[in-house]
């Protein structure tokens, strides 16, 4: 019998959540900025996984060794469409790897972010007093640093930083936007009459904050997350551009700005500019997705 | 607005000390010795101790730590462990530069970004609309660093109109390159910002009263319009003011600009950690600095918020 019910509540559930879905998704076509952004970030979740068959050189072969020197800083042509490096490197296969570490570092600072930011500022929004003074204050003085110095300082303290330290470093900062709005939207919430309701009926705090507010406040987040990975994937560009993130011979785009700017003056633009051209696609792929999610998904700026 | 003043200003002091605290927190778990790294590998057994009790690392850490909120207070950010030079004199030699490529950055981006917006909104749908968007959306989109290569590659190697990289004797045109590439961010947001500011009033019925009174095109969009739009905009000054010190960082880098940023970069090169202290609590503060600032302009421009009780 219960076993029945539960079966029962479980597929009213999944079908308020299907038709709720359905909807946003049916919002979500209807945006033609949203389609494109959801399109953009396919190719480079596709240029990632498939790097290996897509790219036509291995990204790290240094070609002068067996093209001779007419590999070395070649202009784009038929054979080589984004040219070569000083190395004889492709760098058209050089940007395609390179979105596999874009994409490693956005989402897995992604997910340091959502693991720091979310329960703090649920804790903040539902318990309020004095947790909640405590966590906006922590959040505005990690909000005061220029993001970039604040994550330089958190790698530098490390002699050889790796990649995990890139995304723990950029998690540390970049959680208190999800902390702000994760708390705005339990701050609303605490108080609706379901909520009270989960109450009344002696469910534990910790249930009431994750199976009944979380699922409720998760749009917002949701959009934030999505755009918070341009601004990841940026900043870690940042890094490697300054020499602080990936190291060489990783084929990461900021590296390769940084290792083509000196070439820049003497008229050998592509080493720098074509790993340029696929942040900014990223990051605008990202932000298409995310205005399209917000839109969809009805989220209302809330301050 | 006299006590609202005065409640913004208490409300940051616990901010400030917190960035400082945070910052001491972090030089102070650097694994390894920091005495090491600056003796090198020659220095010997009793050299070490010494610069350990010059420094006053030997002290146990809360000690340290109220010895460095003292010097703190009277302005003494210590030593740089690099050059033989004190961190807040290295500072302030470099701190006006920053400043000045900020501020020019800032007006760019506001007379460009607010202008666009306001003529992407007037004419809607226009080919300057999409135009102006377009571009904007990429602006934003664009790493800082990338930007400034472009117009080097662009303005100064391949035009030739203004000199490439570094300071000159001070003329103001070394000054261009670096402070649009710094405003084109801002500039971008400001302009999509104005844009969807003013599209979102100009329903409102008190435009279409001065519309309906006859009042001129130009001044309904000026005077009725964008008075009323600049509460947003002014919001995103001030939070643009924290992504523009995190542009100065690389904008500095890429045009070798003598600022507290590129000093600050260095300093991370080298690990000098006083002067990393110094460069992250010093840009920190005025970040404060300019947030506070510009909290007490909205009560200013909007005398509701000063009655708020936050």
């Amino acid at each position: 019998m219960t076993a029945l019910k539960d079966v029962h509540a479980r597929s009213s559930a999944a079908e308020t959540s299907e038709s709720l879905s359905a909807e946003a998704w049916k919002r979500f076509k209807r945006n033609k900025l949203a389609l494109l952004g959801l399109a953009m970030t396919l190719t480079i979740i596709l240029a990632a996984l498939f790097a290996g068959y897509l790219a036509p050189y291995d990204p790290v072969k240094q070609l002068i060794w067996t093209e001779g020197a007419s590999a070395k800083l070649a202009p784009p042509s038929a054979e080589h469409i984004m040219g070569t490096d000083l190395y004889g490197r492709d760098i058209f296969s050089r940007v395609l790897y390179g979105a596999r570490i874009s994409l490693q570092i956005g989402v897995f600072a992604t997910a340091v972010t959502l693991i720091i930011g979310v329960p703090l500022g649920a804790a903040a929004g539902y318990k309020g007093g004095v947790c909640d003074d405590l966590i906006s204050w922590l959040v505005n003085v990690v909000f005061a640093f220029p993001f970039i110095l604040f994550v330089l300082a958190v790698v530098s303290i490390f002699q050889n930083p790796s990649l995990h330290l890139v995304f723990v470093a950029i998690g540390l900062v970049n959680w208190v936007s999800i902390c702000r709005i994760t708390r705005g939207q339990f701050f609303s919430l605490r108080n609706s009459e379901f909520v009270e309701a989960a109450r009344a009926l002696g469910l534990p705090s910790s249930r009431i904050i994750f199976r009944h507010i979380l699922p409720n406040a998760i749009a917002p987040i949701i959009v934030q997350a999505t755009l918070g990975m341009g601004g990841i994937i940026t900043v870690e560009a940042g890094l490697a551009y300054l020499g602080f993130g990936a190291q060489p011979p990783t084929p990461s785009w900021g590296l390769m700005i940084s290792e083509g700017q000196q070439y820049l003056s003497q008229g050998q633009w592509w080493w720098s500019v074509f790993p340029g051209i696929a942040i900014m696609y990223t990051v605008l792929a990202f932000n298409f997705l995310g205005d399209g999610l917000r839109d969809a998904l009805d989220v209302r700026q809330k301050r | 607005m006299f006590t609202y003043i005065i409640r913004k200003m208490l409300y940051t002091i616990p901010v400030v000390w917190g960035v400082i605290t945070a910052v001491f927190i972090l030089m102070a778990v650097v694994p390894g010795d920091p005495v090491r790294i600056m003796a090198g590998q020659r220095g010997d057994k009793a050299t070490i101790e010494k610069i350990r009790r010059d420094l006053g690392l030997d002290l146990p850490i809360t000690r340290q730590y109220t010895k460095f909120l003292g010097e703190l207070l009277r302005g003494d950010l210590g030593m740089s462990y690099r050059s033989n030079e004190k961190v807040s004199s290295a500072i302030a030699a470099r701190f006006m530069m920053t400043v000045r490529l900020t501020a020019w950055a800032m007006l760019a981006a506001v007379l460009l970004g607010i202008t666009t917006g306001i003529v992407s909104a007037a004419r809607q749908h226009s080919a300057f609309d999409y135009a102006a968007m377009f571009i904007a959306v990429s602006g934003v989109s664009a790493p800082v660093f990338w930007v400034g290569l472009l117009m080097l590659l662009v303005f100064a190697y391949t035009l030739g109109w203004v000199p490439g990289i570094g300071v000159g004797n001070g003329e103001g045109i070394y000054l261009v390159l670096p402070a649009i590439t710094l405003g084109v961010r801002p500039a971008a947001l400001l302009a999509r910002l104005t844009r969807s500011c003013m599209l979102e009033v100009m329903t409102q019925d008190y435009i279409r009263t001065a519309r309906a009174k006859g009042v001129r095109e130009q001044v309904v969009i000026i005077k009725h319009a964008l008075k009323n739009a600049m509460i947003p905009i002014i919001t995103v000054i001030g939070t643009q003011v924290s992504d523009m010190l995190s542009g100065a960082v690389l904008t500095e880098s890429i045009f070798a600009w003598p600022g507290v940023g590129r000093l600050a970069v260095d300093a991370l090169r080298s690990r000098d950690f006083p002067m990393i202290r110094g460069t992250v609590i010093v840009l920190a503060v005025t970040f404060l600095v300019v947030n506070l600032i510009v909290d007490i302009s909205y009560g200013f421009f909007d005398p509701r918020i000063r009655f708020e009780d936050k």
